[in-house]
């Protein structure tokens, strides 16, 4: 920036401190929340702790049960990893579908726009429970119409097979946050392009995997990282609808971590499954990074390697 | 159409023969797509009406089959009921409260921070900025363990301490949704201002903040939905039922009355009413935040 080496005008020297004060919340609350847990973190992965009795040095145990030890551990880094790759394309794929359909000047945008956005600002606990109740066995939204055609729906919580499944439908109904992202990209596309591709004889198709889609891939890259980072951090649902069940089928790391930490009171063992999240999610996260310089692209700008 | 030409010559008439059924096609593609996105939405909207038709059913009307949508005798009672089988109206008081409490606090602290990020030149700025953006990766988890034994160390466990402090330091992603709309208010103001002989505080409270309202209102809009909705927090934090929030109420309603679904339905559409209504009212500020930094609600 501009500051270097040589003396401060009064007025500046003023400015200087006026953002480090500014900034305060954040640097302290960094320290305090963030900087500093994540040190203590650190330290608990070689210890025990029931919050009980004094905390105790054990080494590298915890490291070695978490990774070799504990089968559970596999199960819920399984599931969680099944859930974000099958739960996060489908909703780029289904967001990005609607996104293009009402960028076609269609009638009535903005209420259709409502509509999906609707489910995404709702959340949490009555979310889960209004879920429960249409997956229900015998009276549920879904068997109660199966039953209509003569078939007899699955537990869709209760059975091994369908627990997961549902969960991941379940995350669709959220699918409207990522349109109206999708949407201000589109009509981002400056439509010259557009007009240009036509003149050229470009067909729809064509216009669509030749202009559409490398033009909006900043937004679905951005997209693809938030959504995993999410998805692997899903807590809630497993925790009301399923409670992780049935035969760890949904148990969700973050659910496996609570277990450990707030009801086995491993306080040692749940930060080092805190860790194997943290750099599960990083590695995620490098991975699709190093990814993106093949399919992202950036208008006006060098890609970088 | 621009293309379209005035004037026809006979050649052309086979080709407007064809640009005919090019619009028949246009309109037919029209009907396909509001078929379509119309399918969607009823898709997303039958959870809520099943909700809404469920609550106010009796525990018997719940196992008809087929379900009746419009329930005969709309028991409306459900909603009174709910309040007398939880003390409901307490969590919803600790619930709004906790939510107040937080939402000023985002607002104060983001806006503070942003402001020294986007409109203030000091050294480090740009490395705090990166190390900022940089936790927005980081999963809440890492921090947990530890933070629950420093509260529990101070003795804020089952009090709101754990649940509104943090939200009084700033926030990554709120702090970087605000900064993006102080970037775009003409630096000139500044400086106009300075010369005027405002001070930097002057600045932050007289020019940028009126000019960011729509901003602010998103920030807090968004912290809004997250406190109310939170569910993990108050599940670690808080142990007396006097202090529960509505997620922790709702979850000990479900797990004593778990097959009076026309109850809870009742209960958790009562949960959602405060988000809804925000959402009808405030939708611009919802789209205008999302889009401007890719946060879902």
């Amino acid at each position: 920036m501009t500051t270097g080496v040589y003396r401060l005008s009064p007025m500046r020297r003023n400015e200087e401190l006026a953002g480090w004060l500014f900034a305060s919340p954040w640097i302290l609350g960094f320290l305090l929340f963030t900087a500093g847990p994540m040190l203590i973190s650190a330290g608990f992965a070689f210890a025990e702790y029931n919050l009980l009795q004094p905390a105790q040095w054990v080494g590298t145990a915890n490291i070695e049960k978490a990774l070799s030890g504990d089968p559970l551990v596999w199960q819920s880094l399984k599931v969680t990893t099944i859930y974000a790759f099958v739960s996060v394309p489908l909703q780029i794929v289904f967001g990005l579908i609607i996104a293009l359909l009402l960028n076609t000047n269609i009638r009535g945008l903005q209420y259709y726009r409502t509509i999906y956005y609707l489910p995404s600002v709702l959340s949490g606990v009555a979310v889960a429970l209004l879920w429960r109740w249409i997956y229900a066995p015998n009276y549920g939204l879904i068997n109660a119409l199966l039953a209509g055609f003569g078939i007899q729906g699955p537990g869709w919580l209760s059975d091994a097979r369908w627990a997961l499944p549902s969960l991941i439908g379940m995350s669709l109904w959220h699918v409207g946050g990522g349109i109206v992202i999708y949407l201000a990209g589109l009509q981002g596309v400056p439509t010259e392009i557009y007009e240009a591709a036509e003149v050229d004889g470009a067909g729809w198709l064509t216009r669509f995997w030749n202009v559409t889609i490398p033009l909006i891939t900043p937004v679905l890259f951005y997209q693809l990282i938030i959504g995993i980072i999410t998805a692997l951090q899903v807590f809630t649902q497993a925790l009301i609808m399923t409670n992780g069940g049935p035969h760890d089928s949904t148990l969700f790391f973050v659910l496996y971590l609570y277990r450990n930490a707030f009801q086995f009171f491993k306080m040692g063992y749940a930060s080092v499954l805190a860790w194997i999240l943290f750099f599960y999610i990083l590695l995620l996260t490098l991975l699709v990074y190093r990814s993106s310089s093949v399919w992202v692209f950036y208008s006006g700008e060098v890609k970088r390697s | 159409m621009s293309l379209e030409t005035q004037v026809q010559r006979p050649s052309q008439l086979a080709a407007h023969h064809r640009r005919g059924s090019y619009r028949l096609r246009k309109t037919l593609g029209k009907i396909i797509i509001h078929a379509v996105l119309i399918t969607g939405a009823v898709f997303l909207m039958v959870p809520l009406l099943w909700m809404f038709s469920t609550s106010l059913k009796s525990l018997g009307t719940v196992m008809v089959i087929p379900p009746e949508w419009i329930p005969e005798e709309p028991l409306w009672s459900n909603y009174a009921e709910i309040f007398q089988v939880v003390p409901f109206g307490l969590y919803i008081r600790n619930t709004a409260f906790v939510t107040l409490a937080d939402v000023v606090g985002k607002i104060i602290s983001c806006s503070l921070v942003a402001f020294a990020f986007a409109r203030l030149r000091w050294r480090g700025r740009d490395t705090l900025f990166i190390i900022m953006l940089a936790t927005m990766m980081l999963p809440t988890q890492v921090t947990l363990v530890p933070q629950f034994i420093i509260y529990r160390y101070l003795g804020w466990i089952d009090t709101y301490f754990p649940l509104i402090l943090p939200n009084w330091f700033g926030g990554p992603f709120l702090t970087f949704l605000l900064r993006q709309f102080f970037m775009s208010i003409p630096l000139e103001l500044d400086d106009a201002a300075r010369i005027d002989g405002a001070t930097i505080f002057g600045i932050y409270w007289r020019i940028i903040l009126p000019l960011s309202k729509p901003g602010l209102a998103a920030v807090g809009i968004f912290t809004f939905n997250a406190s109310w909705n939170d569910f993990f927090a108050p599940l670690i934090y808080l142990h007396s039922r006097e202090r529960y929030t509505l997620s922790l109420g709702l979850r000990s309603f479900q797990d004593q009355n778990y097959t009076e679904w026309h109850l809870l339905m009742a209960a958790s559409l009562v949960a959602m009413v405060p988000v809804l209504l925000i959402f009808f009212f405030a939708q611009k500020y919802f789209i205008q935040g999302i889009v401007f930094t890719g946060i879902k609600g």
